[in-house]
């Protein structure tokens, strides 16, 4: 098994605000413990208010106030050494930036600068990193380009010349051209349409196998994470609730909301009446007691509503966070196949 | 049969840049299609961005004019001129939900001002029991309640709840025609299925027409009786939903229906599209061809 490339400890990160005398505190990411190993891509799903945000800001050390760490750890294994990027100092944080933690953000249109063309852009971002100007600069990211099966041409455009699935391969590149260990993709692909949707997936995969990294994924579509993570974590809430392998949470989650985000997914094919989950995500700042999940939860019984349930350890590599676990059963008759335990 | 909606030969052309360097793009391609007054039914529009279908949208909601060819609602033509009080009876009969209800929504003012507006304008008075009626009338029918909704901002709501409001207005007055624009597209994962269900119910339970538009072609599968796929403005096939997607015939539609991620194989992350297929879909645009209907009913556009 390979090692981890980052562990997050038991992390608490708060939005805490005070402002003309009323203080405020939004419990965004409350207690999650979870770990990603080298090469790896792991996935993240969670709706709107879940904390997912909140969450992968803290991985990217892009911790500013109201957001703060109240406590936890965030341990990065890099190559130039190790580093908790919940107490480092700004210029810790500055040397694994983009040259080994880096980032491919969501909605292209507003992350690439309008009136700057492409070139420069880049060069905003990586030259420094990379520690290399002018033409041996220009060289290699046309290079990284070409395996992305952009033209070079690219360079010298400016963003509104290129169509959507391009600006976003353009992100991943500037993302991938340091050859970063660590990469955090936020919901990269919410703003295409299929047919482009898949193209930049699979151009995600091959350069996360070519370069071997690892890869936290970010989104609310389940079908993607179907098809691109090899672990899937569910985070609802501020909390992690599942975490499994990608194909056991699919076809044997142990949690009644795992189970109900896999069954609502209609299929071509099948027209059988899909259950929708009444309710809405808790509010974060007076989240309910107990389990968090239990005012939407067809299973709820009294225990889940006074004591929060922990982590456990369900099988190799899925851990689940339900008084429950053993009744959980898949909705739809997702029909496991072999070589999967029920 | 009665005709509910008539589009006959529609096109759409649209002039970019000015004087000097004047280019045209045409958005729709003599699109053609009828929806029965009888037969309530959810049809949908498929496609990728920049295809055409929002554009469909807008004229069939007389928002845009049609530059070729016209679309006749109940016999009388739509057309973004015509005196206000003609206007106000079209509006009444076709309503639009949007994709983004965070949107939709002023954030600053109480969510049932936007209902009471539209019930204010529709209803023609001002009697206040009478106007809270037909609100509460309209919430009930999307599964909320004027009680639960009375006295919230926007911003106190989730997405689903917002997006129910949404059609809730729409539905005020009593319109046969709804037309949805991607109203799932912004709305969490585990709120969407209460969303998709509902416009399935108001078409089972209401008698209500809707036009759905989407690029998601596994809930247009869930819902839809017909459906066309428009490619860059033309449609390129078109027929009852069940039988165009379960064995699409034009070969954008093939790609279309073979992007879809699917979960069955979850974990194995197979991600490769068959380049041919690309290739053989793109190689279509721009090629006019014609409709051809097979025996199965659909419609399908051949070339040469």
């Amino acid at each position: 098994m390979a090692e981890d490339i980052v562990r997050v400890e038991n992390l608490k990160a708060y939005y805490q605000m005070n402002y003309f005398g009323v203080s405020r505190e939004v419990r965004a990411v409350d207690g999650i413990t979870m770990s990603v190993r080298k090469g790896e891509v792991y996935g993240i799903a969670g709706e709107s208010s879940s904390g997912k945000t909140s969450f992968i800001k803290v991985l990217a050390a892009a911790i500013r106030p109201p957001l703060k760490v109240v406590e936890g750890s965030v341990k990065f294994d890099f190559k130039n050494g190790p580093i908790d990027v919940a107490t480092a100092t700004p210029k810790e944080i500055e040397a694994v930036r983009w040259k080994h933690l880096s980032y491919i953000m969501q909605g292209s249109m507003s992350v690439l600068n309008p009136v700057r063309r492409i070139g420069k852009t880049f060069h905003d971002f990586a030259a420094r990193p990379m520690g290399l100007t002018g033409k041996a600069f220009e060289d290699r990211v046309i290079a990284h380009l070409a395996r992305l099966k952009l033209p070079a041409d690219v360079l010298r455009a400016y963003p509104h010349e290129l169509s959507g699935g391009m600006r976003q391969r353009v992100t991943i590149g500037l993302a991938t051209v340091c050859h970063p260990e660590f990469i955090i993709a936020d919901e990269p692909t919410t703003a295409l349409d299929v047919v482009v949707q898949k193209e930049v997936l699979s151009l995600i995969r091959d350069i996360q196998k070519e370069m071997n990294a690892a890869v936290v994924f970010v989104t609310h579509d389940m079908s993607v994470h179907a098809n691109v993570a090899d672990r899937v974590g569910i985070i609802y809430a501020g909390r992690l609730v599942e975490e499994g392998p990608t194909r056991e949470m699919f076809f044997a989650p142990k949690h009644p909301y795992t189970a109900h985000l896999v069954a609502s997914l209609p299929r071509i094919g099948d027209v059988k009446q899909r259950p929708a989950l009444e309710g809405r995500p808790p509010n974060l700042g007076d989240p309910p007691q107990g389990c968090r999940f239990h005012p939407r939860c067809p299973l709820a019984v009294d225990k889940c509503r006074q004591e929060v349930p922990p982590l456990e350890t369900v099988g190799p590599d899925h851990r689940t966070a339900c008084w429950r676990w053993q009744d959980v059963k898949p909705l739809v008759g997702a029909s496991a196949p072999s070589g999967v335990m029920a | 049969m009665t005709t509910l909606l008539d589009v006959r030969d529609v096109s759409k052309r649209f002039t970019m840049g000015g004087i000097f360097g004047r280019k045209t793009v045409d958005a729709v391609m003599d699109a053609n299609f009828s929806l029965s007054a009888e037969n309530p039914e959810i049809f949908t529009i498929i496609g990728e961005s920049g295809s055409g279908k929002t554009t469909l949208a807008r004229m069939i909601l007389g928002l845009e004019d049609p530059s070729e060819g016209e679309i006749l609602f109940r016999g009388q033509k739509v057309s973004r001129h015509g005196g206000r009080a003609e206007k106000l009876a079209f509006m009444s009969q076709v309503q639009p939900v949007f994709q983004n209800p965070f949107e939709a929504f002023n954030p600053l003012k109480k969510i049932e001002r936007y209902l009471e507006s539209t019930a204010r304008r529709f209803l023609a008075t001002s009697d206040k029991a009478a106007i809270d009626r037909a609100m509460d009338e309209a919430l009930q029918k999307v599964g909320l309640s004027l009680k639960e909704v009375h006295g919230r901002f926007p911003h106190e709501m989730s997405g689903g709840q917002l997006q129910r409001c949404a059609i809730a207005r729409a539905l005020i007055p009593n319109p046969p025609l709804l037309i949805a624009d991607e109203p799932v597209s912004m709305v969490d994962a585990s709120l969407r299925m209460s969303i998709v269900n509902l416009l399935k119910s108001l078409r089972d339970d209401l008698k209500v027409s809707v036009i759905y538009i989407t690029h998601d072609l596994a809930t247009a599968y869930y819902i839809s009786n017909r459906l066309i796929i428009m490619q860059r403005g033309r449609i390129v096939e078109m027929g009852d939903a069940r039988t165009v997607l379960d064995n699409p015939q034009h070969p954008y539609s093939k790609l279309l229906k073979a992007s879809v991620l699917s979960t069955d194989d979850a974990g194995d992350g197979k991600l490769a599209t068959d380049p041919g297929m690309v290739s053989a879909a793109n190689g279509l645009v721009g090629q006019a061809g014609k409709l051809v209907v097979r025996p199965d009913g659909r419609e399908v556009r051949v070339y040469g």
